[in-house]
C-alpha cells in the first residue's frame, strides 16, 4: 500500500473484497479549523484500524463523524451501504467506547447494560444482558453498583454497555487510559473476541504496543490528515520499527 | 453475534429514559433531599419575616408555594442532563437508536415528576405552617400546579441541556430561565391565591387560560428545537 | 451545509479605526434633536420640563424593544434555519445594542414617573414588560459569553432567541392581566389628545436621530463582530 505524504487525501484501503466501512474525502471543521481535514478510508469485515497521532490531530472527531455522531462539513461515510448518520437500523450498528465510563454510577451494572439494549432495541434485553456480561466476566458483579467497582472493571462493563446490542462497527477512543496491566490485557482478549466476531474496529490510541497489536491496519493522523497508513505484514506489525516511523513523522510534522 | 431488534418506540423509549432519571434520583436522592430542606427553609423564613397582623397569611402563602416552586424546580434541572455528563453517558443515549424527540420528553416527564413530587410536600407545608382551611377547592391547585410544572420543566429542561454545553451551568440556567417562568408563576400565583381564598376557579379563568397556551405552545416549541441543543 | 465550514479564506481584515460617517451623522442627529427639544419646544402645560423625557424614552423604547428584539428574534429563528454566521451576528449586535436602548428606557421612566406620579417605579404593564425583556436580553448575552465554540455558541443563542420570541407575547399577556396606568401611546392614536405640532416635529426628529443612533451602533458592533470572527479563523487556521 503506498504512503503518499502530505497530498491529498491519504487512503486507508482494505484487502478484503467487502468494503464493510468506507469514508470518503472526510472534512469537518469547527469554526475556521479543520479538525478532519480530508479523510478516506475502507475497512473490511473483521478489521482493526489504530488511529495514532498527537493530540489535537483530528483522531477522536474522525471517531465521533464514523460513528455518526458528527455531520462532516463534506465527504460521506457508508456503513454496510448506509449514510452515517443514519436512521436507527444504521446507528444501532455501532458501539462506542471511551475512556470516559458512559455509565451511571448510581445504577446496577445490569441497570446500566440492559438500560442500553432496551436503548437500542434490543429484543431479548435481559437475555443479551446476561451474556454480554457473561463474556466479560463480570456477572458476578451485576447487582453491584457501577460506583462500586473498580476503575478496570468499570471499562469492562462499559465495554459491555457498547457491545450488548451486537454492533458491526465498534469505535474506541483511548479505551487504555487509566487501566493497568492486567485490565489493558483484559481489554485487548475482549477486543480480539469482537474482532474474531466479524465486527470493525476502529481504534484511537497513543498506546503503539496494544494498538499494534490488534490492528490490521495503522495510520498516523497529523492536522486532520492521515500522513502514513500501513497494513499489517504477516507477522503483525513490528513495533519497534513503527515507533520510530511515528517519532520522525510527528516530529516532522510538528516542526 | 447477531442479535434481533425492534425499531424505535417513542413513547416507550420517552418512558424509559424518564424511569432511568428517576430511579438514580430515587437512588440518590441529591437534588430531591436538597429541594425538600429548600421547601421547609423557605416556608420557615418567611414564617418568621411575616407580620401576621399586616398581611393575611392567605395574602402571603401562594407566593411563598410559587418561590418554591420556581427554585426547587431549578435544583431538579440542574441535576437533569448533570447525570448524563459526569461519566458522557450522553454521548452512549445519542448515538443509539432513540430519537432526539424522546430523549426530551423522557427528560421533561422526569423533571416533571420531580417538581411535583416537591410541590407534593410544598403545599401541605405551605397549609400547616400558614394555618390555612383547605377545602375541596383545594384539588383545583393541584390541578394549576401540575399545569405550571408542565410549562415549567419542559422550558427549563431545554435551558438545562443548553446550559449543559456552557461553562458555569448552575449559574447561567436561572439567569436564562427566570424570565420564562414570569408567565408560569403570575398566572399559577393568581389563580392558586383565588382558589386558596375560597373564590370559585371560574374567576381566574383567564390565568388558566394563559397557563394553558404557554404549556402547548412551549411543549411543542422545546420539542422541535431540542435536536439543535445536541452538537452534530 | 453550513457556511462556517468553509476554509477560512485569506481575508483582508476590514479596518475598524478611523472615522465612521454613520455614527458622526447620528451624534449630529442626537445633538440637533437635543437643542430643539431644550430650547425649541414649548414646555408641556400639565407635566412640565419633565415631558421633555418624553423626546429620549419614547424613540429608545421604539427601537430597543420594537425594533432590535424584532431582529434578535428574526435572526435567531433564520440562523436556525440556514445556518449562516451573518445572522449570528447580526443578533449578537441586535441583541447588546438593544439592551443599552432599553437600558435608557428603564432609566429615564423612573426619573419621569417621580416627577409626574410621585413614586420611581410602579408594577405597571409595559414597565414590567420592558424589565422582563431586558432581562432576557441580558440573559441571551450571557448565555453567548458562557460557550466556547462559536459554532455551539450561534446554534445554542439562536435557540434561546427563537423561543424569547415566542415567550414576548405571553409576558405581554401576563402582565396587561394587571391592570396599567401607564399612558397610552399618544402619538399614532388619532382618537387621543393630540401633540401640539411643534411637540410632534420635535419627536419625529428625536426618532429619526435615535435611528440613525441605532443604525450606526449596530452596524459598528456587527463590523466588530466581523472582524473578530475573521481574526479567530486566521488564528485557528
Amino acid at each position: 500500500m503506498p504512503t503518499p505524504h502530505g497530498t491529498g487525501a491519504t487512503t486507508v484501503a482494505s484487502s478484503s473484497t467487502e468494503a464493510a466501512l468506507a469514508a470518503s474525502a472526510l472534512v469537518r471543521a469547527f469554526g475556521g479549523r479543520r479538525a478532519v481535514n480530508g479523510v478516506s478510508l475502507t475497512l473490511g469485515v473483521g478489521d482493526c484500524l489504530a488511529l495514532f497521532g498527537p493530540n489535537g490531530a483530528g483522531k477522536t472527531t474522525l471517531l465521533r463523524l464514523l460513528g455518526g455522531l458528527l455531520k462532516p462539513s463534506s465527504g460521506n461515510t457508508l456503513l454496510y451501504g448506509h449514510a452515517m448518520p443514519g436512521e436507527a437500523e444504521t446507528r444501532r450498528l455501532v458501539g462506542l467506547i471511551s475512556h470516559f465510563a458512559m455509565l451511571y454510577p448510581a445504577l446496577t451494572v445490569r441497570e446500566n447494560v440492559r438500560f442500553a439494549a432496551e436503548c437500542q432495541g434490543v429484543v431479548d434485553a435481559d437475555g443479551a444482558t446476561t451474556r454480554v456480561l457473561t463474556r466479560l466476566r463480570v456477572l458476578e458483579r451485576a447487582d453491584q453498583p457501577v460506583r462500586a467497582l473498580s476503575r478496570g472493571l468499570q471499562q469492562r462493563v462499559s465495554i459491555a454497555r457498547a457491545l450488548v446490542h451486537g454492533p458491526r462497527l465498534v469505535l474506541l477512543d483511548e479505551p487504555y487510559t487509566g487501566l493497568d496491566d492486567v485490565g489493558a490485557r483484559a481489554l485487548t482478549e475482549a477486543l480480539q473476541e469482537i474482532q474474531a466476531d466479524g465486527a470493525i474496529l476502529v481504534l484511537v490510541t497513543h498506546h503503539l504496543h496494544e494498538g499494534l497489536a490488534l490492528a490490521t491496519e495503522a495510520a498516523i493522523m497529523l492536522e486532520g490528515r492521515f500522513m502514513h497508513t500501513e497494513r499489517a505484514g504477516p507477522t503483525g506489525f513490528h513495533v519497534a520499527t513503527y515507533q520510530e516511523q511515528y517519532r520522525r513523522l510527528v516530529s516532522e510534522g510538528t516542526a | 453475534m447477531t442479535v434481533p431488534h425492534r425499531a424505535p418506540a417513542f413513547l416507550a423509549d420517552a418512558w424509559r429514559i424518564a424511569r432511568k432519571d428517576l430511579l438514580i434520583e430515587f437512588r440518590t436522592r441529591s437534588a430531591f433531599l436538597a429541594a425538600a430542606v429548600f421547601a421547609v427553609l423557605a416556608v420557615v423564613i418567611f414564617r418568621f419575616t411575616w407580620d401576621p397582623t399586616a398581611i393575611p397569611a392567605i395574602d402571603l402563602a401562594p407566593g411563598v408555594l410559587w418561590v418554591i416552586f420556581t427554585f426547587s424546580g431549578l435544583l431538579g434541572l440542574n441535576r437533569s442532563f448533570g447525570l448524563e455528563l459526569a461519566e458522557r453517558a450522553y454521548d452512549g443515549l445519542l448515538a443509539s437508536q432513540v430519537s432526539r424527540e424522546a430523549i426530551f420528553a423522557g427528560k421533561v416527564l422526569a423533571n416533571l415528576v420531580f417538581v411535583a413530587a416537591v410541590q407534593a410536600l410544598a403545599l401541605p407545608a405551605v397549609a400547616l405552617f400558614f394555618d390555612l382551611s383547605v377545602g375541596p377547592g383545594w384539588w383545583a391547585v393541584v390541578g394549576i400546579v401540575l399545569l405550571a410544572s408542565l410549562g415549567l420543566s419542559a422550558v427549563g429542561t431545554l435551558f438545562a441541556a443548553i446550559a449543559a454545553n456552557t461553562k458555569l451551568a448552575e449559574l447561567l440556567l436561572p439567569m436564562m430561565t427566570l424570565p420564562f417562568f414570569v408567565p408560569l408563576v403570575i398566572p399559577a400565583a393568581q389563580a392558586s391565591a383565588l382558589v386558596m381564598r375560597g373564590q370559585p376557579l371560574d374567576d381566574g379563568m383567564a390565568w388558566l387560560k394563559v397557563l394553558l397556551a404557554f404549556d402547548l405552545v412551549f411543549v411543542s416549541a422545546c420539542l422541535a428545537v431540542f435536536p439543535f441543543t445536541i452538537e452534530e | 451545509m453550513s457556511v462556517s465550514s468553509t476554509a477560512p479564506r485569506p481575508v483582508a481584515l476590514p479596518s475598524a479605526k478611523g472615522f465612521d460617517a454613520w455614527l458622526a451623522l447620528a451624534l449630529v442627529a442626537c445633538v440637533a434633536a437635543s437643542v430643539r427639544a431644550i430650547w425649541f419646544t414649548p414646555v408641556d402645560a400639565m407635566l412640565g420640563a419633565a415631558q421633555k423625557i418624553f423626546y429620549v424614552h419614547v424613540p429608545a423604547a421604539i427601537i430597543g424593544l420594537y425594533l432590535a428584539c424584532g431582529l434578535l428574534f428574526v435572526s435567531s429563528i433564520m440562523y436556525l434555519w440556514i445556518k449562516d454566521e451573518r445572522l449570528d451576528r447580526m443578533a449578537e449586535s441586535a441583541a447588546e445594542v438593544g439592551l443599552v436602548f432599553m437600558g435608557i428606557v428603564l432609566i429615564t421612566g423612573p426619573v419621569w414617573a417621580r416627577t409626574s406620579w410621585g413614586t420611581w417605579w410602579v408594577w405597571e404593564a409595559r414597565i414590567t414588560s420592558t424589565l422582563f425583556l431586558w432581562l432576557l436580553v441580558l440573559g441571551y448575552l450571557v448565555l453567548r459569553g458562557g460557550v466556547e465554540s462559536p459554532e455551539n455558541r450561534a446554534r445554542l443563542s439562536a435557540v434561546m432567541g427563537t423561543l424569547a420570541a415566542l415567550l414576548v407575547p405571553f409576558i405581554h399577556l401576563t402582565v396587561k392581566l394587571f391592570r396599567g396606568m401607564h399612558p397610552e401611546p399618544v402619538v399614532l392614536a388619532p382618537e387621543k389628545p393630540k401633540m401640539p405640532p411643534e411637540m410632534l416635529s420635535t419627536f419625529g426628529l428625536s426618532m429619526g436621530a435615535f435611528l440613525l443612533l441605532f443604525i450606526a451602533l449596530l452596524r459598528l458592533r456587527y463590523r466588530w463582530a466581523a472582524v473578530r470572527d475573521a481574526r479567530a479563523a486566521l488564528e485557528a487556521a
